[in-house]
């Protein structure tokens, strides 16, 4: 199970680093994403997966899963999100401004 | 009690509170003000002067960061009482000629901070006993010069000399900081008095020569020695009262405080002999040889103080051999010359301070320093010429000025070093006598030239702006001050050797007892000997060659302007300049592109490389947990959703799929046993979808990117290499189990928290802070959104 998690987290980050390597801002953007997504995958992969019950003391039985790696997560995802919010709003706004969503002509070159 | 670590503080606090006071007292002058910081500290030091006289010394540690065994240590005993009196004497003359040189329309403020800045720096480099803090201060001085050549900036010359400055002496400095942690090396401690003590059994350790030669590297750079006295000329440009102070009097002394500092530690060795005192007197021959040919008076003096400064370098280099034969009754002889250069730099600060405030006198009265339109400024200027006089005598070397005495005892160290049997000096000892006598007849040519082309001969008022007249009274004060002294210091020089060098003297030769035995009983007459014989000579031929100076001085146009050292750096400079260029533009594209892949490409080659170097790749997949068949399913949704997105047409399909990634993740939570990450997912999945299709009604469509098939290329094999890599790190830490989880301590999270979901409890109690912190960045980002929106709106935009 790992370890086709992790060639499906490789394919993930492959996909991700393409997309951030384009030129159109959206595609950036959704480039970051999935690589969040990967990253995230990741993490839990770490803290072996499948391997005793859900953290919930009540809920379940000894042993449990590696609780550290999901409050990680957790936290990740939420930054994650904060920072996708805010760059998509400043790709809306660069647009406005600049009249583009081509990084390439979003260049500046007014100051060299 | 007084501290030291007082003295070194008081400059910089004061100088924190010029600016408020200038702006509430406009109508006065600021340096009213200022200069009431070097005469309190001036007169705190003078009180000290009987009890360093008497060998006292006083030391203040002020903890810093002791772990690196860097403290605040000051340290005064009778050298760097030489160089504090010198700063804080010489800086109150200084100031109070300044507050009648620069006129309120000036800015001032900035001026007396940079002024104040740089006497507490000074103050730092001479007192310090730890070589950092000793480093801190000594770069700062050159920071403070900087900004006082630059004080002009509207000039073009103030800039490019100001840039020279700090370029050349912090250039020597940083090699200087290396030298002094090689000496940390080698000693175990930055306290340069505990160096001195445990040197002698470093003498022969592989890093004493490198150190020897960077510390070497930072002196002659401060005191403009050949070949980095380039520097000097162009600082020039700056206020004349910071070339009476900083150019002459104390910074450019930086550099013999260093030398005189060091030669207990390196002084035994045949190498720093022979460096300290040729790298001398090439500089004393250099500068008095192309003082005669300047026509700035301020260039005369620049020169002219190169020459000196080379003087008293080689002086010291010629002490340091008494140190290499040791103690006894017939080396005594030898540390003259280290007492001669002693007080020729108090002879120097103070008559050069007085050349150049007059200078200052004429360039601010008549608007020009240039000889070839000056002359006979003597009838109406009578107390400028008098002082002028003074200096200029002194400085050739004449009776009855201070500088005849130690221009003597020079003479004198030089045939004493030429009969000294250490060094092979008797073959090649004759060099020096030569040398100083040479450069001693360009000297007074000079000074020949700084009296009669200004002060004598047909005056030429057709030639100047404004009518030749007398300076105000307060701009001579300094000056005649100064004057005093040159003649006071030649009728009582032993005063001044009894109480003020002979401390010195036991500082530069700790290990030589009684120092009232290096302390020679100053005379102005002893008998006709070499010294006096010199100066005769010198005299003699100095005059012919002036009265002939027509007819030998194409000799200079000899010298190709092709190859001289300024040369050099301009080519360094503005080669470097343009390298700079070609190599910044050539990488720094400005496209978000090639920054990206040099940060994948970076971590490709480095932890990849280190992955495959170290030989870390490791795999073993039977411990893996089992497969299911709705598990592998799941994978090659993803895995499809994935390869889609990168050839999806439109950008609606592209975040459907994006989102098709998020859900099938939070359905992997799920199986992995994480129903709080299942649940996150699926709420901030959606929002992220709905927040990407909002952005897409204010967003062009997606056009087809013109990206041709190479960039293509390269991005799809970084894309690959990357995706490679992460899985080898992945399958390679899968099987990394060298330590025990730590994640059982939260097992006992009901406990520890009172809480039953782990997870929850880690996020709220055991890393609170943590999630605090997480919360202020959604605060921040959302506080970002909002602006963006916000600013949008004002300026009459749709909205959001």
């Amino acid at each position: 199970m790992e370890t086709l998690i992790i060639l499906l987290i490789g394919i993930l980050v492959t996909v991700a680093t393409y997309l951030i390597l384009s030129r159109n801002i959206i595609r950036v953007i959704l480039g970051t994403a999935v690589f969040s997504h990967a990253v995230h995958l990741l993490i839990l992969t770490m803290g072996d997966l499948k391997r005793g019950s859900v953290p919930l003391l009540k809920e379940a039985e000894a042993p449990y899963t590696d609780a550290l790696p999901q409050a990680l997560i957790l936290t990740a995802i939420v930054i994650s999100f904060a920072v996708t919010a805010f760059i998509l709003v400043l790709a809306f706004r660069a647009y406005q401004e600049a009249g583009s969503d081509d990084l390439h002509e979003l260049r500046g070159t007014n100051d060299e | 009690m007084f501290s030291v670590n007082f003295a070194i503080i008081l400059p910089f606090i004061i100088a924190a509170f010029v600016p408020f006071i200038y702006r509430r007292f406009r109508f006065i002058h600021i340096g009213w003000f200022v200069m009431l910081v070097p005469i309190t500290l001036f007169i705190l030091l003078a009180r000290l002067i009987p009890s360093v006289a008497s060998g006292q010394t006083f030391t203040d540690t002020y903890q810093w960061i002791p772990t690196l065994d860097i403290n605040f240590t000051t340290y005064l005993d009778g050298l760097s009482m030489i160089f504090g009196l010198l700063i804080t004497g010489v800086g109150s003359l200084v100031i109070l000629y300044s507050i009648f040189y620069l006129s309120t329309k000036e800015s001032l403020q900035h001026f007396y901070v940079y002024l104040l800045l740089f006497m507490g720096a000074m103050l730092g480099v001479v007192f310090s006993d730890n070589l950092m803090v000793l480093y801190v201060f000594w770069e700062l001085t050159s920071v403070s010069s900087f900004l006082l050549i630059a004080f002009w900036n509207h000039r073009k010359g103030s800039r490019l000399g100001a840039q020279k400055a700090m370029l050349i002496t912090v250039s020597g400095g940083v090699a200087m900081l290396v030298g002094f942690i090689m000496l940390h090396t080698m000693t175990g401690t930055f306290s340069i008095r505990e160096i001195i003590s445990s040197i002698s059994g470093f003498t022969d350790h592989a890093l004493f020569m490198p150190a020897m030669i960077l510390v070497l590297l930072g002196a002659f750079t401060k005191s403009a020695q050949f070949p980095f006295h380039i520097w000097l000329p162009d600082a020039m440009e700056a206020p004349t009262p910071v070339s009476a102070y900083l150019h002459s009097a104390t910074m450019v002394k930086a550099g013999i405080y260093l030398v005189a500092r060091f030669t207990p530690v390196f002084g035994g060795d045949q190498v720093w002999f022979w460096t300290v005192s040729i790298v001398g007197m090439i500089t004393l021959f250099w500068g008095s040889f192309n003082a005669v040919k300047q026509t700035d008076l301020k260039a005369l003096l620049a020169y002219s103080t190169i020459s000196q400064l080379g003087l008293i370098m080689s002086l010291l280099g010629l002490g340091s051999v008494a140190l290499h034969i040791g103690y006894s009754t017939e080396s005594v002889i030898y540390t003259q010359a280290t007492f001669a250069a002693l007080f020729h730099m108090i002879n120097h600060s103070t008559f050069k301070g007085a050349l150049f405030m007059v200078v200052g006198i004429v360039d601010h009265g008549l608007g020009t320093r240039d000889i070839r339109r000056l002359g006979g400024l003597m009838a109406l200027m009578p107390f400028t010429f008098t002082v002028a006089v003074i200096g200029s005598l002194s400085m050739a070397g004449l009776p009855p000025f201070n500088g005849f005495l130690s221009k003597e005892m020079f003479f004198a160290a030089t045939v004493q070093i030429s009969n000294a049997d250490v060094f092979s000096l008797q073959t090649f000892g004759i060099v020096f006598p030569i040398v100083a006598w040479v450069a001693s007849i360009f000297t007074f040519i000079y000074c020949m030239i700084f009296i009669f082309k200004t002060f004598l001969g047909p005056a030429q008022p057709e030639k100047l702006d404004k009518p030749i007249h007398e300076a105000p009274m307060g701009m001579l004060i300094s000056p005649l001050i100064l004057a005093a002294f040159v003649v006071g210091i030649f009728f009582f020089p032993n005063l001044l050797g009894n109480y003020i060098l002979r401390p010195a003297m036991s500082s530069i030769y700790p290990t030589f007892g009684d120092a009232f035995n290096l302390t020679p009983s100053i005379s102005a007459w002893h008998g006709v000997k070499p010294e006096l014989l010199m100066t005769i000579g010198v005299v003699l031929v100095g005059a012919i060659l002036y009265k002939i100076l027509k007819k030998w001085k194409p000799i200079y146009g000899l010298f190709s302007q092709k190859y001289t050292f300024n040369t050099l750096y301009n080519n360094v400079l503005s080669l470097s300049e343009k390298g700079s260029g070609v190599v910044t533009r050539g990488y720094m594209t400005g496209f978000l592109k090639d920054y990206i892949a040099y940060i994948f490409g970076f971590f490709i080659i480095v932890v990849g490389g280190f992955l495959f170097y170290s030989g870390a790749f490791s795999m073993d997949i039977s411990t893996n947990a089992p497969i299911r068949l709705y598990e592998v399913i799941l994978v090659a949704v993803m895995a499809i959703a994935a390869f889609a997105m990168l050839f999806a047409k439109s950008r609606m399909t592209a975040t459907l799929l994006n989102g098709v990634l998020g859900y099938s993740i939070a359905i992997f939570f799920v199986i992995f046993r994480a129903p709080d990450l299942a649940l996150t997912q699926l709420v901030v999945e959606s929002v992220t979808t709905a927040l990407f299709l909002l952005a897409f009604s204010h967003l062009p469509d997606w056009k087809k990117e013109k990206t041709t098939i190479k960039t293509k290329w390269i991005n799809g094999i970084i894309s690959i290499a990357m995706g490679v890599l992460v899985m080898l790190i992945g399958l390679s830490v899968l099987n990394y189990n060298k330590f025990e989880t730590i994640s059982s301590y939260f097992e006992d999270a009901y406990e520890l928290a009172g809480g039953a979901n782990i997870v929850n409890a880690i996020l709220g109690d055991f890393r609170g802070f943590d999630t605090m912190l997480e919360v202020v960045v959604l605060f921040i980002a959302g506080l970002g959104v909002y602006t963006m929106i916000k600013l949008k709106s004002e300026k009459g935009g749709d909205k959001e």
